[in-house]
């Protein structure tokens, strides 16, 4: 059991606090004033976590963060299988986040399908003197002739396009009329704009909602016969296939799917979504925008669930059966039921292993909150979390129905303080990204990437929680960490001790 | 419900079953609009025949599935070769979170990486501040002794100078006026990671020998007997580097590795997190200076660091990533010629192990024909070493490869009997190369993990040689270069062939008269 739960909260917080000022100590006294307001120990009662968020990054400091194209093109358009994405720019942006992010899906690809292709305009000198815009011409003609079967493209901007006043928008409409109408999308998703990702994730939005959207008004027909149960999946982009074990549950339940945004999605797909009776909405931070934008155009509610774990799960299924009718509801309870011999079973088996261990974690916009009820039906405590680009409203949400008094948060968190802090606090596990993986590994620390499950996953949904438990388990009851240290050197760490 | 605590079922299988995939055929009948599955059919059988190849050939302004990165991507690799050393990539953030994710995805390592983290206001006003804050920032937190500066795209479009803005942040007291700060324009729209990896590398070694961007004397040379090597971009830096060191003790020589990054990246899990681990010292890397020669193992990696070199009065050797009997020869026979020591009995007998090994193996490659693409240097050798198998490079792809690669590789194909049908293709993708592998077949494929896609759509067995390699783990840290490495790179090729001709003879009754216990 780790030592957090040996101490007292005040004991806790005084800690907590003491390592922020701590890790304060090494900065310039200028970056010190900027890093303290994104540094806070929680407060139980409190309607936010006590941290500024959503600002620019300090320059050296190591962030985690990436860009407005890293969250357009590699999270919100990427998975949209039968569109092909342009990396438009330079080679290096859509070589690095080339099939890197697990987006699973199902078609021929290189035919019908194209989310694991690495299509980009290469920018030579003479486009960034001259200007891409021609070339981008033929790349769409070319792309017309060699890959016939797409139904649309997006051109996802890297950060020249916006330096050198490319007119992408001018091309789109040209080359969409000339083929006929055909779906050709413009993001301004340069990298500099913005302080994230999440910049990215709302431009995209945007461009779905005026270059997607457009062509759809509320009288439209939808192409296939409306039920009262249409609901479309918004912000899952069936990382490990996380999609596929949320959608089968909603079906379950009685409700239909009509779309997925954007794990394994099409664009028939967003052109049906207006249609939808209810969204529900996983991924809040990347998708929120476009949720609003269809309950103000065509008046469709919009619901946040998660499907993280069996207790977070039961809550969200009963939520979203209470937009429908008597029948969706004993629907909801009849899923329930049906998987709480599995959700038991698991539970018996993988809680013994993890009953007290602590979690600190460092995601993206979402899971930093989201998965901590999951932990908590293992019986495993989360006692530090942080965003890399979440808003304020992501951390009200968590101080409002996630995090306990004393857990320490840390937004945007630096390489240096997240070092500090996981050496302080020695948590029983650390969940974050590749970056940081083998950072925690070398110090002996078990660690899971939740940006891609490391690999395994699905980890929504009730068959994704037995994969969630397996894999918390094996990280932690490892037996390498037991052999990190050579026996000769064995030195007792009064911490670790205290911890067993 | 096929879930169950005693069996979980992940991906790999969970949706297989029944439940899942009468989900999905009704999602895509109902809602995805598909095609019709007789036209992807058709489309795809299509896209195998010569008609679409000349097609594919005839792209002009497309590229699809490259296998090459940008110049940033190597500086940093280089950077990082240097005793704690931290690479400081000026422009947008997202960029240095890509370098560091790729790097960590190949060598299962943290990769230490900060960025100036440029945005809108510094696109309008330049990123002086920024280079200002960043230095100080990083000096405080991180304490390198070096911080090599590069660029992203962003900066260099829009004109960042960066000795102008170095100096200015100096002067402001981000770090000491006498701390080094080597720089290199590393723009992502010229080149490629291994132009980067040359302009960071040449960067360097500018600073250390002639002056310091003004700030000291430039290095008076006084030649030493020492022998500086270069290893290039290389995913197998961390194996080949500490087997190069090896023959060079063996040897006697004194040298000094430039770039050396090959303890960064493997660092041992015992508790502690290095962040910085080994590299050149700083005071080696002005040392080099004096040495009598410099040798890059790499020729399209140092195309500028050699003659800058060459320049200080050194003589300058470069190889295209030997690998094999021959290419070793020559490799051994250079530092022989340059030190005055012999090759010791050690190394013959090594030599002589490969060549044994090459024999013996020699019935089941020999006429083979492969595929090979990644870059200019990594695919010279390769073919090079299959060519002395008596195996065919039919085709030799290098997307950063240019004209003059081209050349060379047919000026290779053509000192052999075995390279007469075989061809280069500078600046082409792994698009083009599918289209190669349906009209032009071959046995085997060497390339990165992304060659995984084209086994799957052309059935053409692929055998990890190269960078990035994502799906496997642990091929870096055994070399590639010297006999030792020859004789890995003929293993790792002969268990591919062995395993191929055991799945074609396997079928019970059918095919398994060849399924033969000896081979």
């Amino acid at each position: 059991m780790s030592l957090a739960t040996t101490q007292s909260i005040a004991e806790i917080k005084a800690r907590n606090k003491e390592l922020i000022q701590e890790v304060l100590r090494v900065y310039p006294e200028k970056t010190a004033k900027r890093r303290a307001k994104h540094l806070n120990v929680h407060e139980a009662g409190k309607s936010d976590c006590g941290v500024k968020s959503n600002l620019k990054s300090i320059p050296g400091v190591m962030t985690i963060r990436g860009c407005a194209y890293a969250g357009s093109k590699g999270v919100v358009w990427g998975p949209i299988k039968d569109m092909i994405h342009i990396s438009h720019g330079p080679v290096g942006c859509g070589q690095y986040s080339w099939g890197s992010r697990r987006n699973y899906y199902v078609g021929t690809t290189g035919i019908d399908s194209f989310v694991t292709l690495q299509f980009t305009s290469d920018f030579q000198e003479k486009d960034i003197v001259f200007g891409g815009d021609k070339k981008l011409v033929k790349i769409i003609d070319e792309i017309q002739e060699l890959f016939p079967l797409n139904n649309g493209i997006t051109i996802q901007s890297e950060c020249p396009i916006g330096l050198i006043g490319d007119d992408i928008e001018a091309v789109s409409r040209a080359k969409s009329k000339e083929y006929g109408g055909k779906t050709i999308v413009p993001v301004r998703c340069e990298g500099f704009r913005g302080v994230s990702q999440s910049l990215g994730h709302h431009i995209a939005n945007d461009a779905v909602r005026d270059w997607v959207f457009d062509k759809v008004t509320p009288e439209s027909k939808p192409t296939f016969e409306p039920t009262p149960y249409d609901v479309a999946i918004i912000g899952d982009y069936n990382i490990g296939g996380d999609a596929w074990s949320s959608r089968i549950l909603l079906e379950e339940m009685g409700l239909r799917v009509i779309a997925q945004w954007s794990g394994d999605g099409s664009l028939a797909e967003l052109e049906a979504t207006p249609k939808a009776k209810l969204n529900v909405l996983h991924c809040y931070r990347s998708m929120n925008y476009i949720s609003r934008h269809m309950e103000e155009k065509f008046g469709i509610p919009w619901c946040e669930y998660n499907f993280f774990g069996p207790s977070k799960i039961v809550e969200s299924l009963r939520k979203i059966a209470s937009y429908f009718d008597d029948k969706i509801k004993e629907g909801a309870e009849r899923v329930i039921a049906k998987y709480q011999p599995l959700v038991d079973a698991v539970i018996a088996k993988y809680r013994p292993r993890l009953e007290g261990k602590s979690v600190m974690l460092f995601v993206g916009g979402l899971r930093p909150r989201h998965v901590i009820g999951a932990y908590e039906d293992l019986g495993m405590e989360v006692v530090g979390t942080g965003y890399e680009f979440g808003h304020n409203d992501d951390y009200q949400r968590t101080a409002q129905h996630y995090v306990k008094d004393g857990t320490l948060i840390y937004d945007d968190v630096t390489g240096y303080e997240f070092e500090r802090f996981v050496e302080k606090i020695q948590p029983d596990l650390v969940g974050s990204g590749i970056k940081e993986k083998y950072v925690f590994q070398k110090m002996g620390v078990p660690f899971r990437q939740m940006h891609s499950w490391d690999y395994s996953g699905p980890y929504h949904g009730y068959d994704g929680f037995a994969i969630f438990a397996r894999d918390m388990d094996m990280a932690i009851n490892s037996p390498i960490w037991k052999k990190t240290k050579a026996p000769w050197k064995e030195v007792p760490k009064p911490k670790l001790l205290a911890a067993e | 419900m096929a879930q169950s605590a005693e069996h979980v079922l992940d991906h790999f299988e969970l949706f297989r079953g029944p439940e899942y995939q009468q989900m999905l055929a009704n999602k895509k009948k109902m809602f995805e609009n598909p095609r019709d599955p007789a036209e992807v059919e058709r489309i795809r059988e299509w896209a195998k025949t010569p008609e679409y190849r000349e097609k594919n050939f005839a792209r002009e302004a497309l590229t699809v599935n490259p296998a090459k990165a940008c110049q940033p991507l190597g500086a940093v690799f280089a950077s990082v070769g240097f005793e704690a050393t931290l690479p400081f990539v000026h422009g947008s953030q997202g960029c240095v979170a890509y370098y560091r994710s790729h790097l960590s995805r190949h060598f299962k390592e943290p990769s230490s990486c900060v960025s100036s983290s440029m945005t809108e206001d510094a696109a309008v006003f330049g990123g002086l501040n920024n280079m200002i804050d960043g230095l100080a920032n990083s000096y405080n937190m991180y304490k390198p002794k070096m911080i090599a500066v590069s660029t992203t795209c962003m900066a260099e479009v829009i004109g960042d100078d960066l000795n102008a803005f170095i100096k200015t942040s100096k002067e402001k007291g981000s770090v000491p006026a006498d701390f080094d700060v080597p720089f290199a324009h590393t723009p992502a729209f010229v080149g490629s990671h291994v132009t980067g990896y040359d302009n960071a590398l040449k960067g360097i070694l500018e600073h250390f020998w002639d002056g310091k961007a003004g700030t000291a004397a430039k290095l008076e040379r006084a030649p030493n007997n020492k022998i500086n090597l270069i290893g290039g971009f290389d995913g197998y830096t961390v194996g080949n580097i500490r087997e190069i060191k090896r023959i060079f003790e063996l040897m006697g020589i004194h040298y000094t590795i430039l770039a050396d990054n090959s303890d960064v990246f493997d660092t041992p899990t015992d508790g502690e997190f290095r962040m910085y681990d080994g590299g050149t010292t700083l005071e080696d890397a002005a040392n080099a200076v004096h040495a009598k020669a410099t040798i890059s193992m790499q020729q399209w990696c140092t195309e500028k660091t050699l003659p800058f070199i060459a320049d200080h009065g050194q003589e300058v050797v470069a190889f295209n990533y030997p690998v094999g009997v021959s290419a070793t020869d020559e490799f051994l026979m250079a530092l022989s010629r340059i030190s005055g020591k012999d090759i010791p009995e050690e190394l013959a007998r090594e030599r002589g192990r490969l060549v044994d090994a090459m024999a013996d193996s020699s019935a089941h490659i020999h006429g083979k024909k492969f595929a090979i693409y990644g870059d200019p240097d990594l695919c010279y050798g390769l073919a090079a070493f299959l060519l002395e198998l008596g195996a065919e490079p039919i085709h030799v792809l290098s997307t950063n490869g240019n004209k003059a690669w081209e050349e060379k590789m047919q000026a290779l194909f053509g000192s052999s009997p075995f390279g007469q049908n075989c061809h280069a293709y500078p600046g082409r993708d792994l698009w083009h190369m599918r289209s190669l592998l349906f009209t032009e077949p071959v046995d085997f494929l060497i390339g990165n993990t992304y060659g995984k896609y084209l086994e799957r759509d052309t059935g053409t067995p692929l055998i990890r040689i190269g960078f990035p390699i994502f799906d496997r783990h642990h091929h870096h840290r055994s070399p590639v270069w010297g006999y030792q490495g020859g004789m890995n790179v003929l293993v790792k090729i002969l268990d591919k062939i062995f395993d191929e001709i055991d799945k074609n003879t396997n079928i019970a009754g059918k095919t398994d008269y060849s399924f033969d216990i000896i081979r």
